[in-house]
């Protein structure tokens, strides 16, 4: 029997797995934009880039369309995670539910309204060129596991993962994925914001002996606080930074590019999510705090100019 | 006590140095040092006007050059600390029977003075603030004081001190003399590295969001963090601070509210920023870092703060 699996939240990242998945599974798509669920179904979902593809993918902006799932893979936005989750819910009664978004917090708001939950962790980017159509700029692993306070089985995990594999997204299951997380989050939430803040792209800024302090104190913080939660990282964030130098130079941050185009950023889920699980486990974040709040007040001038 | 203080020179015709030389010229002889030609020659012909807060026209003479300008009994020297080295440097060898009053923002604008002269200096913070809106017309918005005290190494006596703080006051600003200006100086410095680096880095006028804490991500906490550094570093250079620069911060962000954030101010450090403009951060959260470091008291904050401004200034390049 075929897996049926739907990407909900089909923008770039979304767009990457449902096109790939499409080659092994059944594959819907749950979004928003009018013009990209049209295009999809209309020509079919095209990555160019790194991958070049065309997935036959069924998309839909109503969620009482998709039918029941094996697996959901939420792909939005972050500050949109509660709200997708909750339309798309009833398609997963007899699935689990993968989140492959930034930071950390989303599998928990992902876990009230379903069953099991996967956690995930995704390195290849890209970004929409036109509706039904996505450059792919970067490959990379995804790495999944079961999202511990209400798991999805292992062999569930495994299967997710071969499927992608075998879609092309190299995919890694394990039975704790929080090492990957905690990785990706504390070199997001380093680096993102210091671009956001500073206009930078990631090798301008981290070049800067100054700023280079700045962003290993705020990793510094980040590492006490996965350590605090018992989270084994599987590479050193500052090697990751330093490497991005090199082979990112004058890519601006995913944060920066929300900035100049004043939409809402992820910070809550970066700086805020270290902020607030190193709360709970007492762990003092106060430069990850400073950086969470200029970034929400910098989001704030953009309400007072109108 | 005789009159001391007949003759006055403000050097540079920004919206500071605008407002000490309208409202003086009410009541002493007021010349004005610019940088550029063009202004001193529209200040000659048009003189300047002040609105806003004070609604007055004032006849200056205005030259762009050192060597047009008599010698004086005062100059208040007024351009941005950004400027001062460079400002400094022309007033070397001129006013030699003067006191040389500076008001720029943040520590360190006396000692850039000194190495240009044995002028007695005067230190002063100025907490008034207006609008530029041409050479010859400032508009005067915040009718807050000048604080001014003799400079602890080599001031003049406190008397004239005193009688400069008649003059402004019989001008139409406020003023206020002390005999060490320190405890003031710093309580702005440290208001000015939380909250101008802050409106510089957010795009926010100090707004009352400055002054909430009640979620962890408020600016509020933050601001309450920068100013508990500064306060630490303070207290270990042994200044007893004259305000409380939290309560300045409410204080700011509560004067005559409007509910309408529009009308907040907008600090000088964003205003530069807006326009692309070198910052006085250094001589603002640069000093406060440098001196924490000095005292041994880390100022991780005012540090991360000025980082990122520094960097945001090189991205105009």
């Amino acid at each position: 029997m075929a897996m049926r699996v739907c990407v909900v939240g089909c923008g770039a990242v979304g767009s990457l797995f449902a096109a790939h998945l499409a080659g092994v599974a059944e594959v819907w798509a749950y979004d928003l934009q009018r013009d990209h669920v049209d295009a999809i179904n209309r020509d079919g979902l095209r990555i160019s880039g790194v991958s070049d593809l065309v997935g036959e993918v069924r998309a839909t902006a109503h969620p009482a369309e998709i039918p029941p799932c094996d697996y959901g893979i939420v792909a939005t936005k972050s500050m949109h995670t509660e709200a997708a989750i909750a339309a798309t819910a009833s398609a997963f009664e007899n699935g689990s539910v993968c989140s492959v978004q930034n930071g950390v917090g989303n599998e928990e708001l992902i876990a009230p309204h379903v069953a099991r939950v996967i956690r995930g962790t995704t390195f290849p980017a890209g970004h929409v060129v036109e509706p039904g159509h996505v450059e792919q700029d970067t490959g990379g692993k995804t790495w999944i596991g079961p999202f511990e306070p209400k798991p999805a089985a292992m062999d569930e995990v495994e299967r997710l993962a071969a499927a992608l594999s075998k879609g092309g997204m190299e995919t890694i299951a394990m039975p704790d994925s929080r090492g990957a997380q905690w990785t990706k989050l504390i070199f997001n939430a380093a680096s993102n914001p210091v671009g956001a803040l500073t206009g930078l792209p990631h090798g301008w800024a981290c070049e800067r002996p100054d700023i280079r302090e700045l962003v290993r104190g705020l990793v510094a913080e980040g590492r006490a606080v996965a350590d605090a939660l018992g989270v084994e990282l599987d590479s050193d964030p500052d090697e990751l930074i330093d490497h991005a130098i090199k082979v990112a130079h004058d890519h601006k941050a995913s944060m920066l590019q929300d900035v100049e185009a004043r939409r809402p950023t992820e910070v809550d889920f970066l700086n805020g999510g270290i902020s607030r699980f190193g709360r709970e486990r007492g762990v003092e974040t106060p430069l990850n705090d400073a950086i969470w709040a200029l970034v929400k007040g910098l989001e704030m001038s953009w309400s007072l100019d109108d | 006590m005789g009159r001391t203080i007949e003759s006055v020179c403000v050097v540079g015709a920004g919206t500071i140095g605008s407002l000490y030389a309208g409202h003086l010229a009410q009541v002493a002889e007021v010349t004005v040092l610019t940088r550029r030609r063009e202004q001193a020659a529209a200040l000659n012909e048009a003189g300047l006007q002040v609105s806003g807060k004070s609604d007055l026209r004032a006849r200056v003479t205005a030259s762009h050059q050192p060597d047009g300008i008599d010698d004086v009994d005062l100059a208040i020297v007024a351009c941005k600390a950004v400027d001062l080295p460079r400002t400094a440097e022309r007033l070397e060898g001129r006013f030699r029977r003067a006191a040389v009053m500076t008001v720029q923002n943040g520590l360190g604008a006396e000692e850039v003075v000194r190495l240009h002269g044995e002028w007695p200096l005067i230190s002063a913070v100025t907490f008034m603030s207006g609008t530029r809106r041409s050479d010859t017309h400032v508009e005067y918005e915040l009718d807050t004081a000048t604080w001014m005290g003799p400079y602890m190494a080599g001031g003049p006596p406190y008397e004239t001190v005193q009688e400069l703080e008649r003059l402004l006051i019989a001008g139409g600003l406020e003023a206020e003399a002390m005999p060490d200006l320190r405890p003031a100086q710093w309580s702005k410095l440290i208001f000015n590295s939380a909250v101008n680096g802050v409106a510089a880095l957010t795009d926010l006028p100090h707004v009352h969001a400055f002054a909430e804490e009640d979620e962890f991500s408020d600016l509020g906490h933050l601001l309450r963090g920068l100013i508990d550094e500064g306060k630490a570093v303070a207290a270990a250079a042994g200044i007893e601070l004259h305000d409380d620069p939290w309560e300045m911060n409410v204080r700011a962000v509560t004067r005559g509210e409007t509910q309408r954030s529009d009308y907040a101010h907008v600090p000088s450090m964003l205003a530069d920023v807006r326009a692309r403009r070198p910052t006085e951060v250094d001589y603002i959260s640069g000093a406060l870092a440098r001196e924490g470091e000095r005292l041994g008291v880390p100022a991780p904050l005012n540090t991360a703060l000025y980082r990122l401004v520094k960097a945001r200034e090189a991205s105009w390049r």
